[in-house]
């Protein structure tokens, strides 16, 4: 099943509103073996959490199996740092799409703003929707 | 403390980090990935991978963990990578580990630009990773 054309320059609507706190940054750079105190910069990998929420509504929607996606790209552009207090939103877009070899190569932009709706970090994802194996 | 002046040319110590099937499980529940591929050999090698891979984003936190030591947590601006090459994790105590070597490509208008080469046993495992830091 390939993913519809007509997707690339769709918006989908923002994800709830996300305060980050020192517990989930302390968590997230946890899992990476860091230990991370108040203070310290949030890691640059951290709006992924957000990313992944927006990813996730957009793959819902487009019918997309979640195990057939494997993550191709991932590139972080920063207007300034993440810290604990800030309430963040991710907005998706579809960028690009294109079929090689039966796999869709969806191009992803993710806008991460703040309350005030300045943009903190825009991050982008390519993501390919894998063919199922032909039998 | 930065273990290395950002200097063109500084080549930064290697880091090896390791991954391990509980590190998925973790990753997993931090950010919000459950793809199946990250936690059932059934349905990784269903999809046609060689079995259970880590997130490309949990390799590319181990970069930025890397990168956030060799520059005592200096404030990432540009983060990029493509996912070239899985990383499997077998499921024993071991698992598998990323290494993440560094070198200072350029320092220019307050940015120091690293770029990485990540590898994990003998293949590498991101494309043309790169990163940008405030210095």
């Amino acid at each position: 099943m390939a993913v519809d054309g007509s997707l690339v320059g769709r918006a989908f609507p923002p994800t709830k509103p996300y305060r980050v706190t020192d517990e989930k940054v302390r968590e997230l750079a946890a899992a990476t073996g860091m230990s991370w105190e108040s203070g310290d910069r949030v890691p640059a990998t951290f709006p992924i959490v957000l990313a992944f929420d927006a990813m996730n509504a957009f793959l819902d929607d487009v019918e997309v199996e979640l195990s057939r996606i494997v993550h191709g790209e991932q590139k972080f552009s920063y207007v300034r740092p993440i810290a604990p207090g800030d309430v963040l939103t991710a907005t998706l877009s579809v960028a690009s799409l294109r079929q090689i070899g039966g796999n869709d190569i969806i191009g992803t932009i993710s806008e991460i703003t703040d309350e005030s709706g300045a943009l903190v970090c825009t991050t982008s994802a390519t993501l390919v929707h894998r063919a199922a194996e032909v039998a | 403390m930065s273990d290395i002046v950002l200097e063109v040319g500084a080549e930064l110590t290697p880091k090896t980090y390791p991954v391990t099937r509980a590190s998925l499980v973790r990753y997993a529940g931090a950010s919000g990935d459950f793809n199946p591929i990250h936690w059932s050999d059934r349905i990784a090698t269903a999809v046609g991978l060689p079995g259970v891979i880590a997130h490309g984003m949990f390799t590319m936190a181990l970069v930025a963990r890397a990168v956030s030591e060799w520059t005592d947590g200096a404030e990432v601006v540009d983060f990029g990578a493509k996912f070239t090459n899985p990383v499997v994790v077998p499921d024993d105590d071991e698992g598998t580990s990323v290494t993440v070597n560094g070198t200072v490509k350029s320092v220019e208008d307050g940015l120091a630009t690293i770029a990485l080469t990540v590898v994990s046993g003998d293949q590498k495992v991101l494309g043309m990773p790169k990163v940008s830091v405030r210095v």
